[in-house]
């Protein structure tokens, strides 16, 4: 079949899966007066057209930031401004200051919903194509690996049901990838720059960035793999007496001298108004990162909350001391994977940091929301075709941790559809579900490293598909008991406690396979193949 | 056709379950007024005596479908009680709590397995000859995708609401019968699903023509015109027998009841006009356009007195009748005429030089778009009743491929104004149109 109508029909099954989530309520849908993350987008619209851009972070009559302030980087506020600009031309009712507060109608619901939509076509979307296109392995393998990723549940949800813009900022995310993948250093980083300016959550994602991009200026230059033939000849035949190795450092502090420039240029551009003074920049920081908000919020599946269950952490350490704690085990966990990625610089790895980095954040930082979890769900997108059921798996968990969530929205139905459909294609299309040898799922070297100490250490393929069967069952039961039952009276909260604790466990178990994916990674010597 | 082995249908199972899984997310699609009609049926058949059906006129949605599906709706009911009383009451007009549209639409999901086996026995139909390792290239797939993705159907059952999809099911396991050259079941299956809808009469003449001439004829003279001698009464016996016990099962508690004739006058409503409400895509609808221009230029050239002309607008969204205002009013006995005339040539063709099940398949093809085209009050769904037997040929054969996809087009775009305020409808139509481009371009590859 030819490869263009296969790829146009997986868009239009991936399209219209996303039309019809979108048909379901969104968040905070009827529910005055603070609604949902909706009205917080609606009312975005609102301010940034019709206030002074240095008003936009600022706590003034026009603008109460305790009605949905604010707490995005500029590049939020810009998009809100072009959809706002729309909204106008369509409906001022929608955008009119103070009067349009908790605006509904099926009209508004079809433009808003519209935003996201051509959001995703236009950001993410593309971004998996260029992604996949690039992948190494047969052409059947590629395309089904294609509507499997596009088909993620988690992401379809939450943006286009719950309703946010995620698959920009990770749409940019994978842009920045791609810039490196292709060597395009420069490209990569602005991508991966306005990304970070779009929902400041992917700070989760820049150590990785950074590693890769200094191990691979490390590596090239100082291991003597740079190109130096491009230089002008004036320059080479400057440097014809010089030491050699003067030279590479050189050539290396020039690239990162290049890259580092580029970031704070980009930052400049998306900061610009807010440069001007002290007190501006202050303030957009403190919306973005409010630390006084504590060491978790709501029900999520990371660490401390899980521990709250029978410490309460938040009543018995004070705030610095959370702070800090969290601060520490973050890093601690995280070190390993970023110092590997720094000394041996690959995609794959790079990949695998992208994971571990952003899990660690998940698991161990602070004031985290559920909806982080995707930043970890979106590198793991990026391994489904090379280790099918582990990614499998943790996608399907990744949905399921934001479950109460959806529940909450009136969502589950296109939850429970979606997870079946995303279950169904993995195991036909990508035979998710019979990948369970030790070479699958990549664990030989570990393997191999464990045996000499423990002689019969093995995993057998059974006992991984059974535990997999487990999980999904364990999984479809609690999510029907949710929905269905009411909690006992004493435990209001029994049923999303016991959702973060299931889906915290499996994270867990996740963290430490992807690590031991990435620390077991052979190091190369010679230049590595461009994509694995 | 040798059965196929089990493992090369491993694909129709995913296939079914996903176009599956696609229903349940349209569950709160917009819907139509005709959600309110099945509802309404589901209330009278629930609530009345079967001797009030054929005359319940509470809501304007009368029961205007033969006995059979009424039963359908009957069965139907004793579920529904269970999900919410409250539709079950035919004072209820447009009722439509949250449970009432989960049961109208798990109910039409569920009952379209019967298309899926109907989808299934077709594609064990299909040439095999030229198969390829390749699952994607084997006319059985495409077969598969195009008749249970197919978009016309899902638009028109899943989002505007109807039950085809059962029925279409009914057709399809007709046609394979007669395939596998097993004239009784198909015949029995095809009368069967005129008791449930009446439109199927559109393809009747087809069937007739060919049980007769291919099936009581038991044997042809060498050079394929009819041999006489070979007419086997028992043959014509079986087949009137089974056909009529459908009818007497179906109409006979109505025929008792002396109420015959207020069924026939719900089931052909020859007062609604000559064209639906929103104008399927037929001669009729050239002729109207025809009629109208001619009379703006007549009033403008001052042949036509302005006060004579009908003060009806055809295009108003009401079903009713008028009166041409130039050409000559066209009446129901013309369309049955002009029908007749339309699928004569095929009829024919089919009588004297009968080329089997493949011969009879075109001319069931040709007696749809006939009767499309020139009959009273077609609906533009109706277009279905062409376009899926349509598939069978199109992935065997280069030219009817390329058939296809012009038929399928017109015909899809045709089913857009049944979306009319779903909002985003305009999304759906452009993915629509990609999966439609996409497919056809595929399937003409094949053969």
């Amino acid at each position: 079949m030819e490869r263009w109508s296969l790829i146009t029909m997986i868009l239009a099954v991936s399209l219209t899966v996303r039309w019809t989530v979108s048909l379901n309520p969104y968040s905070g849908a009827g529910k005055p007066p603070m609604f949902g993350d909706y009205e917080a987008q609606r009312h975005w619209q609102e301010i940034t057209i019709n206030l002074p851009i240095h008003q936009w972070y600022f706590n003034t009559s026009s603008n109460n930031l305790k009605y949905w302030g604010l707490d995005y980087p500029p590049l939020t506020a810009y998009h809100s401004l072009i959809c706002a600009y729309v909204a106008k031309s369509i409906n001022p009712e929608w955008i009119s200051l103070h009067t349009s507060r908790g605006f509904e109608s099926l009209g508004h619901k079809l433009f808003m919903r519209a935003t996201v939509f051509v959001a995703d076509l236009v950001v993410y979307i593309p971004a998996i194509l260029c992604y996949i296109h690039h992948c190494e392995g047969p052409e059947r393998k590629k395309v089904s690996s294609l509507l499997c990723v596009l088909l993620y549940p988690g992401l379809i949800l939450i943006d286009h049901g719950h309703f946010q813009y995620n698959s920009i900022s990770l749409g940019l995310a994978v842009w920045g990838l791609l810039g490196l993948l292709f060597d395009r250093v420069l490209f990569g980083s602005v991508a991966f720059c306005l990304a970070l300016n779009y929902k400041q959550m992917e700070l989760y994602h820049a150590l990785p960035f950074f590693c890769y991009l200094l191990g691979n200026s490390l590596k090239r230059d100082l291991k003597g793999e740079g190109d130096y033939s491009v230089l002008d000849p004036y320059w080479r035949e400057a440097w014809e007496g010089w030491d050699l190795s003067a030279y590479k450092v050189l050539h290396l502090m020039i690239r990162l001298i290049k890259i580092a420039l580029i970031v704070l240029i980009s930052f400049a551009c998306c900061w610009l108004p807010y440069l001007t003074s002290f007190q501006q920049s202050l303030q957009v920081l403190q919306r973005l990162f409010p630390v006084d908000r504590g060491l978790f919020e709501d029900k999520v599946g990371n660490v401390w909350c899980s521990l709250s269950v029978i410490l309460k952490v938040k009543k018995v350490l004070s705030p610095l001391t959370q702070l800090w704690l969290s601060f520490a085990a973050t890093l601690l966990t995280l070190l390993p994977t970023c110092i590997k990625l720094t000394i041996n610089p690959t995609l794959n790895g790079f990949k695998l940091a992208l994971v571990n980095c952003s899990l660690s954040f998940f698991l161990f930082s602070f004031q985290v929301h559920e909806k982080s979890i995707l930043l970890a769900a979106l590198p793991v997108l990026l391994l489904l075709h090379e280790i099918p059921f582990m990614a499998t798996w943790f996608l399907l968990v990744s949905t399921f941790s934001m479950f109460p969530l959806l529940l909450k929205d009136g969502l589950l139905l296109p939850y429970t559809v979606t997870s079946l459909a995303f279950l169904l294609i993995t195991t036909t299309l990508l035979s998710a579900f019979d990948k369970v040898s030790l070479e699958d799922l990549q664990l030989q070297l570990f393997s191999q490293g464990v045996r000499r100490y423990i002689p019969q250490f093995t995993i057998p393929p059974q006992f991984a598909k059974l535990t997999f069967l487990l999980s999904i069952i364990a999984m479809a039961t609690l999510s029907m008991i949710s929905a269905t039952l009411s909690p006992p009276p004493q435990l209001p909260d029994l049923f999303p406690v016991l959702v973060s604790l299931f889906s915290c466990i499996h994270f867990l178990i996740f963290l430490m396979y992807f690590n031991i994916l990435h620390l077991s990674e052979p190091l190369y010597q010679k230049h590595q193949r461009k994509v694995k | 056709m040798a059965a196929p082995s089990a493992s090369s249908w491993s694909w129709f199972v995913p296939l079914a379950l996903g176009v599956t899984l696609l229903k349940s997310l349209l569950i709160p699609a917009y819907h139509s007024t005709d959600f309110e009609v099945h509802r309404n049926w589901l209330a009278i058949t629930h609530s009345l005596p079967v001797s009030q059906w054929y005359y319940e006129a509470t809501s304007q949605w009368t029961l205007d479908y033969p006995p059979f599906f009424a039963w359908f709706e009957y069965l139907l009911s004793a579920v529904a009680q269970y999900f919410d009383k409250e539709m079950l009451v035919v004072q209820n007009v447009n009722y439509a709590s949250n449970a009432t549209i989960l049961f109208q639409r798990l109910s039409v999901i569920l009952v379209d397995v019967v298309f899926i086996y109907g989808v299934m026995e077709c594609c064990k139909c299909v040439n095999r000859i030229k198969e390829s390792k390749e699952i994607m290239e084997r006319p059985a797939f495409i077969l598969a995708a195009l008749l249970l993705w197919n978009f016309g159907l899902l638009i028109v059952d899943h989002i505007h609401f109807q039950y085809n999809g059962f029925l279409f099911g009914l057709m399809l396991l007709s046609i394979a019968r007669m395939f596998q050259e097993r004239h009784l079941e198909s015949a029995l299956l095809f009368a069967i699903l005129m008791n449930f809808k009446h439109i199927f009469l559109y393809v009747a003449p087809a069937y007739v023509t060919y049980l007769l001439r291919s099936y009581c004829f038991t044997a042809n003279t060498p050079d394929g015109s009819i041999q006489w001698k070979s007419f086997s009464f028992s043959r014509l016996f079986a087949l009137g027998s089974i056909v009529c016990s459908v009818f007497a099962v179906s109409f006979g508690p109505f025929i008792a009841m002396g109420q015959l004739p207020q069924v026939l006058a719900r089931l052909f409503p020859f007062k609604r006009g000559l064209c639906h409400a929103y104008w399927a895509p037929n001669f009729w609808a050239l002729y109207n356009v025809v009629d109208k221009v001619l009379s703006v230029i007549d009033v403008k050239l001052q042949l036509l007195d302005p006060a004579k002309l009908s003060k009806a607008s055809m295009t108003g969204g009401l079903v009713q009748e008028f009166q041409h205002s130039v050409l000559p009013s066209v009446s129901p006995f013309t369309t049955l005429v002009c029908t007749l005339l339309s699928i004569m040539p095929a009829i024919l063709h089919l009588w004297l030089r009968p080329r089997g099940p493949r011969g009879f398949l075109q001319c069931l093809i040709l007696c749809a778009l006939g009767s499309f085209m020139f009959g009273w009050h077609v609906h533009e769904k109706a277009i279905l009743i062409a376009i899926l037997p349509l598939s069978l040929f199109a992935v065997q054969n280069k030219n009817d491929a390329g058939t296809y996809l012009i038929l399928v087009t017109a015909g899809h775009l045709s089913l857009f104004p049944l979306l009319f305020t779903g909002p985003g409808n305009e999304l759906k139509g452009i993915e629509l149109r990609l999966q439609l481009s996409s497919r056809m371009f595929d399937c003409s590859l094949q053969a």
